[in-house]
């Protein structure tokens, strides 16, 4: 910045604070481990198991994009390109943690028990979706951009103040880092220490506005920097380097070290919802070289160097997820709508007496209302 | 004359603006190259450039802010607040700043502010996509809340709106957006505002409605007018500050009023309409007041929205009430 003065004696001027953001990569995109991979990646079973979540949580995905197509199910947003990130950060938490969702992790979701059923319910216009089975404690879909992060921060207070061992977790886009209630939320959790980590899911797309135009920061990490939280980047197609450092975020968190900010470095394959047209205002050459370090690819190249993963198992592990999914999408459509009492049900712990009126009117004009499509 | 739907009249108004006014400034998520989510600004970017028609970091309170102070400094923003349920993080600008800078300032500073956004349900949107809270801003003085029922209305109205002096919430009724083209004429006369638009005379009913419900309330008094009951409807257009004379003149000649909404009904605009009603046309009443509305509960996720808005069944019945005895 020319109009930092730069020069002069340490009594003058002098550098007063900086800061360093590192990118962590574990493998490189053709599956090659470029140092030491961390203990969890020794076993195999392990890598399996994340690869398998990854490619469940894509066959789910195709799927309901297929579905929202034929009319079967309402706009959804879709998770092609992020599978490590939501992966990886499901296999660092453990089920007692809080997690925060935007409305696009399932993969996170499926790691933490939520069922297909439930996320097509909610992607289907049915608040029975947001009812998860397991796990209860955790948050439902938040579309409002950033507020989740607040409600994250206040879990992880809640914790804190009941001296539990436990952490809360906040998805964030890169979009949602320009929303001031992020900064608030991240100023809180750096002010009181609170054991939160803030993972930002870049996927470099805020619909049409990329992210050199939401900021003119270096990174989205260092936004933490400001509120005292220590940021890092981890290249977010690598589920090693995902699970990695989000499980030392969250050990540091849980033992009272404070928060983390971390910047999962990822891409959008697809448009942003099924409302949207990405060919709009995107480059195709673009989206062709991200298919390049897309995560799938690098796990598979691991497993398959190991000798533990070839053509025919993944076929065979991709039709077993197709025949869940589609149990899935016949428990979805066979589950009948709500009766108009639902709308009045769970309004209040103690429902006001004159909404019985209310209730009474729109039972008896059930099915008056233009027709659905 | 171009045939266009609510959308395409409401992208024309805005190329009108920009292509005559300078300090016209379109701005907000999605509005530039994408054309904004509904396709409302399309071809604004390509025509005006970056600097007139801007995509703005995601931040919707930033965008209001962002709003008072350029028009503070003698620009006219249009912003766009990509859904209603993304209006509330405004609400901070909105009410402490845009709508009373004018009288803070004795006049000095002022906001002609347009704030347009996506209002009701019924395209199954997913959550927070289907919000009509025009009362909640229809409440603060200061500022005006207008909204259109057609193509014509709204290039019309949205001019005015642009040209007004203050700041104007311009709600934008998602299932009417395609619904049906209309001519319109881009002459860049603008519909005034502050008045109701009579959408259709009649003797024994006044029915009373704005936005989309416009389309649910003419089906409704063609039943009532096979049933032989002639219904008067009124289009309230700007919905912050009531044109109370048309209401009364109205409700003077029929005797019945039908107040229509999809918002919820408690502390709703036609709260506002019944009050006005009461205090200045009770006697002309012939049978007490009906409201139809959306229920007193959260917009319900898109597989019950058909239920929560109100049907035109619901609207016809409620005339009859009226009728009755």
């Amino acid at each position: 910045m020319q109009w930092v003065s730069g020069e002069g004696s340490g009594e003058r001027v002098r550098t007063v604070a900086e800061f360093r953001i590192e990118y962590l990569r574990q493998l490189s995109p053709q599956g090659r481990p470029l140092d030491e991979l961390p203990a969890f990646a020794a076993d195999n079973d392990e890598l399996l198991k994340m690869f398998a979540a990854m490619l469940r949580a894509r066959t789910f995905d195709a799927k309901a994009v297929n579905l929202q197509r034929t009319g079967k199910l309402g706009t959804y947003a879709p998770c092609l390109g992020q599978e490590a990130a939501h992966v990886g950060v499901g296999a660092a938490m453990r089920p007692e943690d809080c997690l925060a969702i935007v409305y696009r992790e399932i993969g996170t979701l499926f790691w933490r028990g939520v069922s297909m059923t439930e996320v097509l319910l909610y992607w289907g216009g049915d608040e029975r979706g947001n009812n998860f089975a397991v796990p209860r404690h955790d948050f439902p879909w938040c579309v409002p951009i950033a507020t989740q992060t607040l409600h994250a921060a206040g879990a992880a207070m809640a914790f804190k103040i009941r001296k539990e061992p436990r952490c809360a977790v906040a998805y964030i886009g890169d979009g949602g880092t320009s929303e001031g209630t992020f900064y608030e939320a991240m100023n809180l959790a750096g002010a009181r220490q609170l054991p939160i980590v803030f993972v930002i899911v870049n996927n470099k797309w805020a619909i049409s506005v990329p992210i050199e135009q939401q900021t003119a920061a270096q990174t989205l990490a260092q936004k933490g920097i400001a509120a005292g939280i220590p940021g890092m980047q981890v290249d977010g197609n690598d589920v090693i380097a995902v699970r990695d450092c989000m499980s030392r975020a969250l050990e540091n968190a849980r033992n009272g070290g404070g928060p983390a900010v971390i910047e999962m470095m990822s891409y959008r394959l697809s448009d942003h919802t099924t409302a949207d047209d990405a060919s709009r205002y995107r480059d195709e050459a673009e989206v062709a070289e991200a298919w390049k370090v897309e995560p799938l690819v690098r796990l598979r190249k691991l497993l398959e160097s190991r000798g533990v993963l070839d053509e025919a198992r993944e076929q065979a592990m991709k039709a077993q997820f197709t025949r869940e999914v589609d149990a899935a999408v016949q428990e979805y459509l066979s589950t009948p709508r709500q009766s108009t009492d639902a709308m009045f049900d769970h309004l209040y712990a103690n429902p006001p007496a004159y909404l019985e009126a209310q209730k009474e009117i729109a039972r008896r004009y059930a099915g008056t209302g233009r027709p659905s499509h | 004359m171009p045939k266009v739907t609510m959308v395409e009249a409401i992208a024309m108004a805005q190329a009108w603006e920009l292509a005559h006014d300078p300090s016209v400034v379109v701005l907000g998520e999605d509005v530039g190259k994408s054309g904004g989510v509904f396709r409302a600004t399309s071809g604004l970017f390509e025509k005006f450039g970056a600097d007139r028609v801007q995509d703005t970091p995601l931040a919707e309170n930033m965008i209001a802010g962002m709003c008072v102070g350029m028009a503070a400094q003698g620009m006219r923003p249009v912003a766009e607040i990509q859904f209603m349920g993304f209006l509330y993080p405004a609400v901070d600008q909105i009410v402490n700043h845009m709508s009373r800078l004018r009288h803070r300032t004795r006049g000095r500073l002022s906001c002609p502010v347009v704030i347009r956004t996506p209002h009701g349900g019924g395209i199954h949107a997913p959550e927070h996509h289907s919000e009509s809270v025009e009362s909640m801003i229809a409440h603060v003085p200061g500022i005006r809340v207008v909204c259109p029922s057609s193509p014509a209305r709204a290039y019309g109205l949205l001019l005015a709106s642009i040209r007004d002096p203050d700041p104007v919430l311009f709600l934008e009724p998602t299932r009417i957006y395609r619904l049906a083209k209309q001519e319109v004429a881009d002459d860049g006369v603008a519909a005034p505002l502050d008045v109701c638009y009579i959408l259709r005379e009649g003797e024994d009913v006044t029915i009373v409605t704005w936005g989309a419900m416009t389309i649910d309330v003419l089906q409704a008094a063609e039943q009532l007018a096979a049933q032989g009951v002639s219904a008067e409807v009124i289009d309230l257009a700007t919905v912050s500050p009531i044109d109370a004379e048309t209401i009364l003149d109205s409700v003077a000649k029929t005797g019945r009023l039908v107040i229509v909404h999809e918002a919820a009904r408690n502390c709703g605009v036609g709260a506002e309409i019944a009050a006005i009603v009461a205090e200045h046309g009770l006697y002309d009443l012939l049978a007490p007041i009906q409201r139809v509305t959306g229920f007193d509960t959260v917009v319900p996720l898109y597989r019950l929205e058909n239920d929560y808005i109100p049907s035109v069944a619901r609207i016809v019945d409620a005339a009859k009430v009226t009728l009755a005895g």
